[in-house]
C-alpha cells in the first residue's frame, strides 16, 4: 500500500485536562476519516498541552489497552492509523515526553524524546526523563520514523532514522512561535520549515511536520503543518495560527524515483562516519570533554 | 520613524494576528469575555485599546480615562480620539477629589511619590471596575519600560494580561500606525504625565530609539556590554542603562517567599497559569 492519504492535525489543546483532548482527538479522527485520511498525526503532547511542570505526573497514562484514554484511541485505530503526543509514564515513574503510533488496536511504536531542550524559554530537562532509542518502525503503509520537536533540531536523530529505513519521518511538535522580524511569519516557523526542507532533500524521504496552536501562559503555538516530498518540494502547508486538518497524498512509489536519480543513500558513507566519530569521542574521552553527560546513556 | 534600526523592525500584521489572539485566547481561558483598559492619550494604551477592541469586540471592552487636574489638555483630546476610533465603552473618572485628600495630609510628598500614589489611584479604580464590568485588565507597559524599570509597582505595571509586554516603544509605534492610530499620538513626546510638563525621555535622560537600539543589542542580541560600545553606544550610556536594569529587576518579580517547608510556592510547587484551560 504505497498510495494513502495522510491527515495533520493542527489543534489547541486544554493544558492539562486529557480527557477533554481525547474527546477533540476523537472528533478530528472522526472527520478526518470522512475524508477519507488512512493515518492522522497530532503534535507533541497532543493529549496534555505543553507547559505542563507539576502537572506532569498527573497527565501521564501508559500507552496501553489498559489505560481508559489510549483505549478509546487504539478502538479508533482500527479504521485509521494515529500518532499521538502524550506523557508517558514508565514503571520505574519517569515520564517521558512521547509519541505513540497505532494501528489496528494495537501500539505499533512509541518514541520518547531524546532531546529535552533545556535552556532559554524552555524547561523540560526539569520535568522529564530524557529517552535513549532513535528507531524506524514497520506500517502497513511503509517503513517511518518519529521524532519530537527539538529532536530534530538536531540533525543526528533524523539522520539514523535515514539510515535505519525510514521512507517518512513523522515530526510533530508544540514550538513556541518567537522571533517578529522577518516578513509575514514568524523566524521559528521558518527556520523549522527550513530543516524539514533540508531532510527531506538530504534524506531523499518524505517529511510530515505537524505543530500545535494556541497559547499557553503568553506562548504561541504557530502550527503551519508541511509535508514535504523526497524532493524537498513542499506537498501541503496548514495555516499558521489557527487549528486545521490538512490531507496530504503521499505515494512511497516516489522514493524509488528520486533515490535512482540522486542515491544519496546507496552512496553514504556510515563505516567511514561510525570510524571518524569513534576517533573523535575518543579524543574527547581522552582529554575529559565528552559532550554526551552520562545521565543521558543508554541503561 | 525613518531611524529605526533593522534589529527592530517588526511585521506589524503578523503581530496584530498574535496580539489579537492571544488576548482573546487568554481572557477565554480564565473564563472571561471582556476587558478593561485605561487610556491616556498615549501610544501604548492606543496601541492595547485597538487591539482590544478587536479581539473582544468594542461592546466588550471599557476605556478608562483617568485625568487628573494637572492632565494636559491634549493627552484629553487623544484620549477620547482613541476611545472614539475603537468604538470601546468609555468612562472618564478624574482623580484629583481621590487622591488630593491624601496629598493634603502629607504636604511632604515630593512629585514622584505624588506620581506613584495617583499611578496605584489608577490601578484601584481598574480593578475595581473589572469587577464591575465583568472583564481583565489588559496592561499597557511596553518592553523598554518594563526593562528600564520606568513604571509604578502595582500602579501602571498591574494588569491581568499585557499583549504589548514584548515590544519595544520604537516597535509599539510600528504597530500602532498599522492599526491606524493618529501620527499625533504616535510622534508626541511620550509622558507618564504624572505632573505637568513631564516627559519619560527628559525623566529617563535618553531617548527611546537611543535606548531601544542598545537594548535590542543588550537583551535580544546577547551582546556583551564592550560590544555595545564597539558599536558605538557610548560606554556610560551603556553602564547607566545596564546598571537601570539591574537596579529595577525587584519589579519584574514576584516577591521572593522565605523559603521554609518542602513544597513552596514559586520554587517547587510550579503550576503554569493557564492550569486546566
Amino acid at each position: 500500500m504505497s498510495k494513502f492519504t495522510m491527515g495533520l492535525a493542527q489543534i489547541n489543546t486544554t493544558l492539562g485536562d486529557v480527557d477533554s483532548n481525547l474527546e477533540k482527538h476523537l472528533a478530528l479522527i472522526k472527520q478526518a476519516r470522512n475524508q477519507g485520511a488512512d493515518l492522522l498525526v497530532f503534535p507533541e503532547l497532543s493529549l496534555t498541552g505543553y507547559v505542563l511542570q507539576d502537572l506532569t505526573p498527573e497527565v501521564a497514562r501508559r500507552p496501553s489497552a489498559d489505560d481508559s484514554v489510549f483505549a478509546e484511541l487504539l478502538k479508533a485505530s482500527k479504521d485509521l492509523d494515529l500518532v499521538v503526543g502524550f506523557v508517558e509514564a514508565e514503571r520505574r515513574h519517569r515520564f517521558y515526553i512521547a509519541a505513540a503510533y497505532l494501528a489496528g488496536g494495537q501500539v505499533v511504536h512509541v518514541h520518547r524524546k531524546v532531546y529535552l531542550p533545556t535552556y532559554g524559554l524552555f524547561d523540560e530537562g526539569r520535568f522529564f526523563a530524557w529517552g535513549d532509542s532513535v528507531r524506524a518502525f514497520e506500517t502497513r503503509f511503509g517503513r517511518f520514523g518519529m521524532l519530537i520537536c527539538e529532536d530534530f533540531w538536531h540533525a543526528s536523530p533524523p539522520y539514523l532514522l535515514w539510515l535505519d529505513g525510514a521512507e517518512l519521518l513523522l515530526l510533530i511538535s508544540a514550538s513556541p512561535g518567537r522571533g517578529i522580524a522577518s516578513g509575514g511569519r514568524l523566524d521559528s516557523a521558518l527556520w523549522v520549515e527550513r530543516i524539514n526542507q533540508a531532510y527531506a532533500s538530504l534524506f531523499t524521504t518524505f517529511v510530515a511536520h505537524t505543530n500545535r496552536v494556541g497559547f499557553e501562559d503568553g506562548l504561541n503555538f504557530w502550527g503551519g503543518a508541511t509535508v514535504h516530498d523526497p524532493d524537498g518540494k513542499l506537498l501541503v502547508r496548514g495555516p499558521d495560527h489557527e487549528e486545521a486538518l490538512t490531507l496530504a497524498e503521499i505515494d512511497l512509489e516516489h522514493l524509488r524515483r528520486t533515490r535512482t536519480r540522486l542515491p544519496l543513500l546507496r552512496d553514504e558513507r556510515t563505516h567511514l562516519m561510525t570510524k571518524e566519530m569513534a576517533r573523535i569521542l575518543g579524543a574527547q574521552q581522552t582529554q575529559g570533554n565528552l559532550p554526551d553527560p552520562g545521565r543521558r546513556q543508554e541503561e | 520613524m525613518g531611524q529605526i534600526k533593522s534589529a527592530l523592525e517588526i511585521d506589524p500584521d503578523l503581530i496584530s494576528r498574535i496580539l489579537i489572539d492571544f488576548i482573546r485566547s487568554e481572557l477565554n481561558r480564565a473564563g472571561f469575555s471582556r476587558g478593561l483598559v485605561g487610556v491616556s492619550g498615549g501610544v501604548d494604551s492606543a496601541v492595547s485599546c485597538t487591539l482590544a477592541a478587536r479581539a473582544l469586540g468594542p461592546e466588550n471592552v471599557l476605556a478608562l480615562s483617568l485625568p487628573y487636574r494637572t492632565t494636559s489638555e491634549q493627552a484629553r483630546v487623544h484620549t477620547a480620539m482613541v476611545i472614539e476610533a475603537s468604538g470601546v465603552n468609555e468612562r472618564t473618572i478624574d482623580i484629583t477629589s481621590i487622591v488630593e485628600p491624601y496629598f493634603e495630609i502629607m504636604p511632604e510628598m515630593d512629585r514622584v511619590r505624588r506620581g506613584n500614589v495617583m499611578a496605584r489611584a489608577r490601578m484601584l479604580i481598574l480593578y475595581d471596575h473589572s469587577a464591575d464590568f465583568n472583564g481583565l485588565v489588559i496592561g499597557t507597559g511596553n518592553k523598554t519600560e518594563i526593562l528600564l524599570g520606568y513604571t509604578t509597582l502595582y500602579g501602571d505595571s498591574a494588569c491581568a494580561i499585557n499583549p504589548i509586554g514584548d515590544l519595544y516603544k520604537t516597535q509599539i509605534r510600528q504597530l500602532a500606525a498599522s492599526l491606524g492610530i493618529p501620527e499625533e499620538i504616535i510622534t508626541k513626546a511620550p509622558s507618564a504625565d504624572l505632573w505637568q510638563g513631564q516627559t519619560d525621555e527628559d525623566e529617563l535622560g535618553f531617548t527611546y530609539d537611543e535606548v531601544d537600539g542598545l537594548l535590542a543589542l543588550l537583551v535580544d542580541g546577547r551582546m556583551s556590554p564592550e560590544g555595545c560600545v564597539r558599536a558605538g553606544y557610548a560606554a556610560a550610556f551603556v553602564e547607566q542603562v545596564l546598571r537601570r536594569i539591574q537596579r529595577t529587576q525587584y519589579k519584574r518579580v514576584l516577591p521572593p517567599i522565605a523559603k521554609l517547608s518542602n513544597r513552596t510556592v514559586g520554587y517547587d510547587f510550579l503550576y503554569p497559569r493557564d492550569w486546566g484551560t
